[in-house]
């Protein structure tokens, strides 16, 4: 494994018309093997006074963060092209790049940005992509981490999920009164923080809509514990429970029209289907033991939990149609929270061994289990939309930080905040335009 | 809060007997032999009144003071919702104090940051039923107690180790 000595801290400068950084810093600690070696050239800028965004060096900072790429360093490059007449290839053989992105960026009637880009493949001598995006200037970072995503997705063959946001919960804490809590959203790379919530209360289990235009949360504002749906573009928020006992980890349904949460309002905690329609409840599990933590299987077919009705908590399987209950993991004591990619097969949860609490992946077809991080204390695995890498909650020192891994294992990178503790990542669905 | 309950307690109940003093010394002018009589008697009554009084305040000084000395934190072991010997001697003093008054009582449950948030909030929440069960079982009516867990997002000591678990895992009564 290589190892980088140098820590990449990611540009983290928000928009123009603020100075607020982003809360998140970025440390890749781990990248593969063989990176690709690829040249992110800075863009032209084609507009008047200075481009409103470094578009190169969001997409050049994206790609170093998977770990699948080592960018060339701009004091490094030979030449700096932004036209295709402009490449010559011997300029990046000389320096070992394996492939070159060049492009131009303009804004045009004041607020509409357009970004062309092409990439080179160096060995071949040709052209494999070009392409553009256009939107509002204001979105200059999440047009060029749609670029990113493009030329991830003709490069490993797999859909990029740059362009994608996170929700987390933040921590000050208050020795000696209460703490200070912020539901946060940011844009993958934890840049362009907005402050959803702040509350003398905890927050808690943040999770997506499907179409990723809301979200869900539990906050304990009223002094205990109550499930919110809340619109992002709007603000708009709605009480969704405000039950007896626990009301917590919302899980929306693949389709959008319900909610699996978790309730103990008649004695015990078990899992609970609402109709986001109608508000009507259906209780799915029955049992003395903790049923928690659901997730949905992809399909919207099954739900995953977590009960410790075998002694110790493990993964279990609901069938919504049969109503048939079967246990999933058998490997070790402690198996919890489980999230499932979108292929439906790789189950990444908490597993405990040897005392620590890692992430570990399960196949759901081979039931091979993989235990992907070596700190402890890991907790809150959440998988990027296109199943290539899970966020996470974990400690470092006595800090909550988000920390990052691929699912093979093989890349790795910290976030920890500025100041105070993260935790709870929810990576967003593919947003749509 | 409790101790101006007792003391509004005192107060009314001395307030009473100052009234009846007042009431009895008024009797005294009207006979001279049989208000001698009933002049004792009324002593010896509101004498008798006075020191049950103090001594319920006593016995309910005493409850607060066997209250103060256990605290009202609860402590667990890790992943259980067992209450320990410590622990139930502590809420026997609790629940004694309860008996003689009406007060409703809030008990949160929290667990360290071992486990899953999620999971530590049903356990935490299983750690306060424990402590609510033993109160009803000794007398404490349920609708006196709300129940409520944090899970593990409000620790006391916010580092790790079994130095710092250990003060986390707890059932606190508010």
């Amino acid at each position: 494994m290589k190892h980088l000595t140098a820590v990449l801290v990611a540009t983290v400068f928000a928009l123009a018309t603020t100075s607020a950084r982003a809360e998140l810093v970025i440390e890749i600690t781990q990248g593969m093997d063989n990176p690709t070696a690829i040249a992110v050239v800075p863009f032209a800028w084609q507009g008047s006074g200075t481009a409103p965004e470094d578009v190169a060096q969001v997409i050049d900072n994206d790609l170093a963060r998977s770990g699948q790429f080592d960018p060339v360093g701009r004091g490094d490059m030979l030449a700096r092209p932004s036209t295709q007449q402009e490449v010559f290839y011997r300029d990046w053989r000389a320096i070992n790049t394996e492939y070159v992105l060049i492009g131009r960026a303009s804004v045009t009637g004041q607020v509409q940005m357009r970004i062309e880009y092409e990439l080179f493949d160096v060995n071949r001598q040709a052209r494999v992509l070009s392409g553009y995006e256009e939107g509002h200037v204001n979105d200059a970072r999440m047009l060029a981490h749609r670029v990113a995503d493009e030329v991830y997705e003709t490069l490993t063959g797999i859909p990029g999920a740059f362009a994608t946001r996170l929700l987390y919960v933040s921590v000050t804490r208050n020795p000696g009164g209460k703490d200070f809590y912020r539901l946060t959203l940011s844009d993958s790379d934890g840049a362009r923080p907005i402050v959803l919530l702040e509350s003398r209360e905890p927050i808690m289990a943040p999770s997506w809509s499907p179409d990723g235009k809301h979200i869900a949360y539990v906050s304990f504002e009223t002094s205990r514990p109550a499930i919110y749906r809340q619109e992002l573009a709007t603000g708009a928020r709605v009480q969704l429970t405000n039950f007896r006992g626990l009301n917590g980890a919302p899980a929306w349904s693949p389709d959008g029209n319900s909610m699996a949460m978790v309730l103990s309002k008649d004695g015990n905690p078990d899992i609970y289907l609402m109709d986001l329609r109608t508000r009507e409840l259906t209780q799915l599990t029955r049992h003395y033991a903790i049923d928690t933590e659901p997730t949905w299987m992809p399909d919207g077919r099954s739900i995953l939990f977590t009960s410790d009705r075998g002694g110790r908590p493990q993964i279990y399987r609901y069938d919504l149609r049969s109503g048939a209950t079967e246990r999933l993991t058998y490997e070790g004591s402690y198996n919890a929270r489980a999230r499932v990619a979108q292929d439906g097969r790789n189950l990444v949860m908490v597993h405990q061994a040897g005392g620590q609490f890692h992430i570990a992946l399960q196949d759901l077809v081979t039931n091979r289990l993989q235990i992907l991080t070596g700190t402890d204390l890991d907790e809150s695995p959440s998988i990027a939309p296109n199943g290539s890498m899970v966020l996470y909650g974990t400690k470092s020192g006595d800090r909550g930080i988000l920390a990052a891994v691929s699912v093979d294992g093989g890349v790795k990178f910290r976030l920890p905040a500025r100041e105070g503790d993260v935790r709870e990542p929810a990576w967003s669905p593919y947003m749509s335009r | 809060m409790k101790q101006l309950t007792v003391a509004g307690k005192v107060l009314t109940l001395l307030f009473a007997a100052v009234f009846l003093a007042a009431c009895s010394s008024k009797d005294t002018k009207d006979d001279s032999s049989a208000a001698d009589a009933a002049a004792a008697e009324a002593a010896a009554r509101s004498a008798a009144e006075r020191a049950a009084m103090e001594d319920a305040a006593m016995a309910e000084r005493r409850l607060q003071d066997a209250v103060a000395a256990v605290g009202n934190v609860f402590y667990f072991d890790y992943d259980s919702s067992t209450l320990k010997p410590q622990a139930q001697a502590a809420l026997d003093a609790h629940i004694a104090l309860l008996r003689t008054n009406d007060r409703s009582v809030r008990l949160e449950g929290h667990t360290d940051e071992r486990g899953t948030r999620e999971y530590n909030m049903a356990l935490g929440e299983r750690r306060a039923n424990t402590v609510r069960d033993y109160m009803v079982v000794n007398g404490i009516a349920s609708y006196r107690i709300e129940t409520v867990s944090y899970g593990e997002e409000q620790p006391i000591a916010y580092g790790s180790g079994e130095a710092n678990w250990s003060q986390n895992r707890r059932v606190e009564l508010k």
